[in-house]
């Protein structure tokens, strides 16, 4: 297994607040890795720092080998790194397809239509409702907007925030399931959760935060079956 | 009846350069939440670079084709100094607030027109006329001359050149907006700027254009200006550009298609005010901001709501 991100004694400051401390970990090639903690664990802020926009106070974020933590955002994207943010953040007055496209804003290559389609087929109601407002759509729809924009971009490594947040248990099994056919397919998952049993369920790895360090590390089944996770995460005595 | 329709030809007319102008205002605010006060500068600087052009080039030339050379070195002139203001004075102050981006604003201003007055006629190896006074605009063939009489109503040929600048401008805008990856990319940016930047969106860069876009614009309506008016100072951007902000709130700041139809209105209510409200001329702009007033206090968003760089 080759790194394909290596995160070392990240450390992320919001003026004088420190919300992660010193944190590492590593995401391999074709693996779906999990941050898994409480609200305020530093978890949405080790992502928006590894997209660029946070700089890290401290450490260095290793993409392919190369230090990224100094690369302006908007070229992150083009580098293979993928993120879809927490809630979402789809652009809501724009139309579905012009989502998507955005998605594909930093390419130039001629396969763009195939991977709208492709982003159709994978989620079939983007594709009825192309046209649509994405404003008009439930929490739901959004999710998979915002990952079928990610895909857009032809990412080697999808970061998802939170995918889960707000939805119903229903489509929370939409989502994480095409989560394991995204893998499948060959693209590399960082996936931050706390909803950690579904998380836990398909991750290869999972690390667990509490206020802005990593207090357990091991797979996803170990975890699972870890007494102190299932106490904290799990909500099991 | 004949008065009505004139006045409202005269409305159209000045709102056609309110929205011209206005539109600079909505844009740069929907993409960085700044009042660019300076922006009416941005448009007497498009008049004074289509003066220089025709002084330098075209010298005592009356023919249409000077038209379009004219309307290139405004833009040229209203594109390089709005860009060059964002690089050196609002860039650095990105992230410091509002208040500190909004006085440079003031302070570009009132530099911009200082500038122009003290420095127009001192410029090495040219022979321009110094700006302290009024300073007349070349007048061309076909769209300066005779009013045109259609029934009771009188059109200056320039009004209809305005008009049909804005009615261009805005189509042009829709397409760019609408069309371009650019113009997807400025909407992106309006609607949430750390999303756009995971898009791969250079937002730095966009809000360049935006600046770009709205000098342009703001560069024919001192062509325009010009050519209706006969001549241009260096003061005729802080009327207008107070007009065209309000014009932009009226519609609804940040968005385009608001600036364009508060632009309209404003000029319309004004012209019609003067003429059916005792006082005359002299409360046109009373009337102005009067109006600007009613709309803070009762209808903030705006006709059209601040919808951001957005379609309508």
């Amino acid at each position: 297994m080759t790194a394909l991100l290596e995160v070392k004694d990240l450390v992320v400051a919001y003026g004088k607040i420190v919300a992660v401390k010193g944190i590492s970990f590593i995401v391999g090639e074709g693996e779906v890795v999990t941050l898994i903690g409480t609200n305020g664990a530093g978890k949405t802020t080790t992502l928006r720092t590894i997209s660029g926009l946070l700089r890290p106070a401290g450490g260095s974020v290793l993409y392919r080998g190369e230090d990224i933590s100094a690369t302006p955002a908007h070229q992150i994207v083009g580098l293979g790194l993928a993120h879809s943010p927490e809630g979402r953040r789809i652009f809501p007055r724009m139309s579905v397809e012009e989502n998507l496209l955005l998605g594909a804003y930093g390419r130039r290559d001629n396969d763009i239509d195939r991977d709208l389609k492709a982003a159709y087929e994978l989620f079939p109601i983007l594709g009825e409702r192309s046209r649509q407002h994405a404003g008009t759509f439930s929490g739901g729809e959004q999710q998979m907007l915002a990952m079928g924009r990610a895909m857009m971009s032809r990412p080697k490594l999808l970061m998802l925030d939170e995918p889960s947040m707000g939805l119903s248990p229903l489509m929370m099994k939409r989502i994480m399931s095409t989560v394991t056919t995204l893998r499948e397919q060959g693209t590399t998952i960082l996936l931050v959760e706390q909803n950690a049993r579904a998380a836990l369920k398909i991750a290869d790895k999972g690390y667990v935060l509490e206020v802005g360090q990593i207090v357990t590390e091991g797979t996803g089944q170990e975890l699972l079956h870890s007494d102190e996770v299932r106490k904290a995460y799990l909500g099991e005595d | 009846m004949d008065q009505f329709l004139q006045q409202l030809v005269n409305g159209l007319t000045i709102g056609s350069l309110y929205a011209l102008i206005a539109v600079g205002y909505t844009v740069v605010y929907g993409i960085v939440q700044l009042i660019n006060f300076a922006h009416g500068e941005i448009f007497m600087i498009g008049a004074f670079g289509a003066l220089s052009t025709y002084l330098i080039l075209f010298q005592g030339q009356t023919s249409l084709w000077v038209l379009p050379f004219l309307v290139l070195g405004a833009m040229a002139a209203s594109v390089g100094v709005a860009v060059l203001t964002e690089r050196v004075a609002y860039r650095p102050l990105r992230g410091a607030g509002r208040l500190a981006p909004l006085i440079t604003a003031i302070g570009i201003s009132v530099f911009l027109q200082e500038f122009v007055r003290l420095f127009y006629d001192k410029v090495p190896g040219l022979d321009f006329p110094s700006a302290k006074q009024k300073i007349p605009f070349p007048q061309i063939e076909v769209v300066t001359g005779p009013a045109i009489e259609l029934g009771p109503v009188t059109i200056q040929r320039a009004a209809v050149f305005t008009i049909g600048c804005l009615i261009m401008c805005g189509a042009a805008l829709w397409w760019f907006i609408n069309r371009t990856r650019t113009g997807r990319g400025m909407q992106a940016v309006s609607q949430d700027p750390d999303t756009a930047k995971l898009m791969g969106i250079n937002v730095d860069r966009v809000i360049v254009v935006a600046f770009a876009v709205g000098a342009a614009l703001a560069a024919i309506a001192g062509v325009a200006q010009g050519l209706l008016n006969t001549n241009i100072n260096f003061k005729m951007g802080f009327i207008a550009g107070l007009k065209a902000f309000t014009a932009a709130v009226l519609g609804g700041i940040g968005n385009v298609w608001g600036a364009i139809l508060g632009g309209l209105v404003l000029g319309v209510l004004e012209t019609l005010a003067v003429q059916f409200l005792p006082g005359g001329s002299p409360w046109k702009d009373v009337w102005a901001f009067a109006l600007l007033i009613l709309v803070l206090v009762f209808r903030p968003q705006g006709l059209l709501g601040a919808k951001v760089v957005d379609r309508a």
